[in-house]
């Protein structure tokens, strides 16, 4: 009977719905795209445009999409959940792979253009110099974005109610961006503490972007870390949807 | 038991019942809340679930569409119940609307017909079927509550499905619609379409092939149409047999 759709048809149907109900929200997408323009500005401003800026700068480039997309995914999903709409989803000819896979497309797309607009602003006006070419720096936002949506997906099934979702917020990205080398570098941290940045993803992300003479192997090297890292929540995530309950 | 038959249903179909439970369980918490069920329904039949709130209604409708463990055996289109090929073939309205607010009426249709691999002239017609049409532009959040469950039963039909099961359809609906709605669901099953509706509104029972009236996990009557149960019991109404039978239990 309803044969006619195919796997890359469902997983694009879904990243476009994602996207769709963003379109229908002007007011997420303007705090999405523009507020880390404003931070950046800000940012700028306090700091001057001195080696404090050029440190910090890229690092933020990092921690937006990430951050972002962690609140986003992790809400959005919680009313996937709540309303019902899941469990249709998974009643219907819909593979978890699609699902999570669109989800993955219309969010990185989110990341990209939000990174887009920063890095135009941060690069241009703000006179923030990388030694990153942009095709470096996109990829890396790209990661990011995919890390903050992988862990929201996975932090949503712990979630009861949206106030729980946002408290996730603190809980799980916060400690990331303490240490992740934004306020202190990770090699003059405490041994403890040094392994407990190791441990997290996003000090990967950041590392990769704070190179200081540009893309290398072990860039690289951190950069497939990010993205492993994004795979293995999306994997668990995609375990806390379920079929069938007891 | 009784199993009623419509006399339109050819003898051989009835020897493939769209749903076959046997000695089907769910427990929850250490408590039943279904009890050793044994049911049929035959294809092209609209069986009524009815019972008092927390009977085990939507557990059990659950189970039919594969969301649900249970013990025993339940067989729904000559298929497990779960499995994945089944998804293609039962089309599910839940108790709460589950469409997204944040989408138009068409823009969610659109999304489910993809999802379902259902084109474009198949939006159109189960737009008109639930009489949204006009609101196929508006955002689901501006609906109200008994439009908002027509799109959730809109995006059920989408593709045909041989099953659908439904849980309290009407709901929040005014009479007029309600009328309309069962006139649907009885147009549906004229076409070969099994439908398992659950209500907890007994005068709806009225309008069902066969009833399965349901009471804390256990069947009170099964298989037998509303007339049926009205001239065992030697009451008038649904409602009433229901209260004699539960009477004569207990």
């Amino acid at each position: 009977m309803n044969d006619g759709g195919t796997s890359i048809g469902r997983t694009a149907a879904t990243a476009e719905r994602v996207l769709r109900q963003l379109r229908h929200d002007p007011r997420t997408v303007a705090l999405l795209l523009l507020v880390p323009c404003v931070l950046l500005a800000l940012l700028r401003g306090i700091l001057g445009g001195g080696v404090a800026f050029q440190h910090a700068g890229p690092v933020l480039l990092a921690v937006f999409p990430f951050t972002t997309l962690f609140v986003v995914t992790s809400v959005a999903t919680l009313r996937e959940r709540t309303s019902g709409t899941l469990e249709r989803l998974l009643a219907l000819p819909l593979a978890k792979g699609e699902l999570l896979g669109g989800y993955a497309l219309a969010f990185s797309a989110v990341g990209l253009v939000q990174v887009l607009l920063a890095a135009a602003l941060a690069l241009g006006p703000l006179g923030l110099t990388t030694s990153l070419g942009a095709g470096a720096l996109f990829g890396l936002a790209i990661a990011d974005a995919l890390l903050g949506m992988a862990l929201g997906l996975l932090v949503s099934a712990f979630a009861a109610s949206e106030f729980q979702a946002v408290q996730f917020l603190p809980a799980v990205v916060l400690p990331q961006v303490l240490l992740c080398g934004l306020f202190a570098p990770r090699a003059t941290m405490a041994t403890g503490l040094r392994w407990l940045s190791d441990a997290l993803p996003l000090s990967y992300a950041v590392d990769a972007l704070a190179r200081p003479h540009g893309w290398d192997t072990t860039a690289t090297v951190d950069l497939i870390v990010v993205v492993a890292a994004a795979a293995a929540a999306l994997a668990l995530a995609a375990a806390t949807l379920r079929r069938r309950t007891s | 038991m009784l199993t009623a038959v419509r006399a339109d249903v050819h003898i051989d179909q009835v020897m493939n019942f769209t749903i076959l439970a046997e000695n089907l369980g769910v427990r929850r918490g250490g408590r039943p809340v279904l009890d050793a069920l044994n049911w049929q329904v035959a294809p092209g039949t609209v069986c009524g679930v009815i019972g008092p709130s927390g009977c085990g209604k939507t557990t059990l409708l659950r189970a039919v569409i594969g969301a649900q463990r249970f013990t025993g055996r339940l067989q729904v289109l000559d298929r497990p119940a779960g499995a994945a090929d089944l998804r293609h073939r039962i089309g599910y309205v839940t108790q709460s609307a589950s469409v997204y607010d944040d989408l138009t009426v068409a823009e969610n249709l659109g999304y489910f017909a993809r999802i379902v691999g259902a084109g474009p002239a198949e939006l159109n017609r189960v737009l008109a079927a639930v009489g949204l049409a006009p609101l196929a532009a508006v955002l689901a959040r501006r609906l109200s509550g008994g439009q908002r469950s027509r799109v959730s039963l809109a995006i059920a039909l989408l593709g045909r499905p041989e099953l659908l099961v439904l849980d309290e359809p009407t709901v929040g609906q005014d009479p007029v619609l309600r009328q309309e709605l069962w006139a649907l669901f009885t147009e549906m099953a004229a076409g070969g379409t099994t439908l398992l509706i659950s209500s907890h509104v007994m005068d709806e029972a009225e309008r069902c092939d066969t009833i399965l009236l349901l009471r804390e996990g256990r069947i009170v009557s099964s298989g037998r149409s509303p007339r049926q149960l009205c001239v065992e019991t030697n009451t008038s109404t649904v409602e009433g047999a229901f209260l004699n039978l539960v009477g004569a239990a207990g």
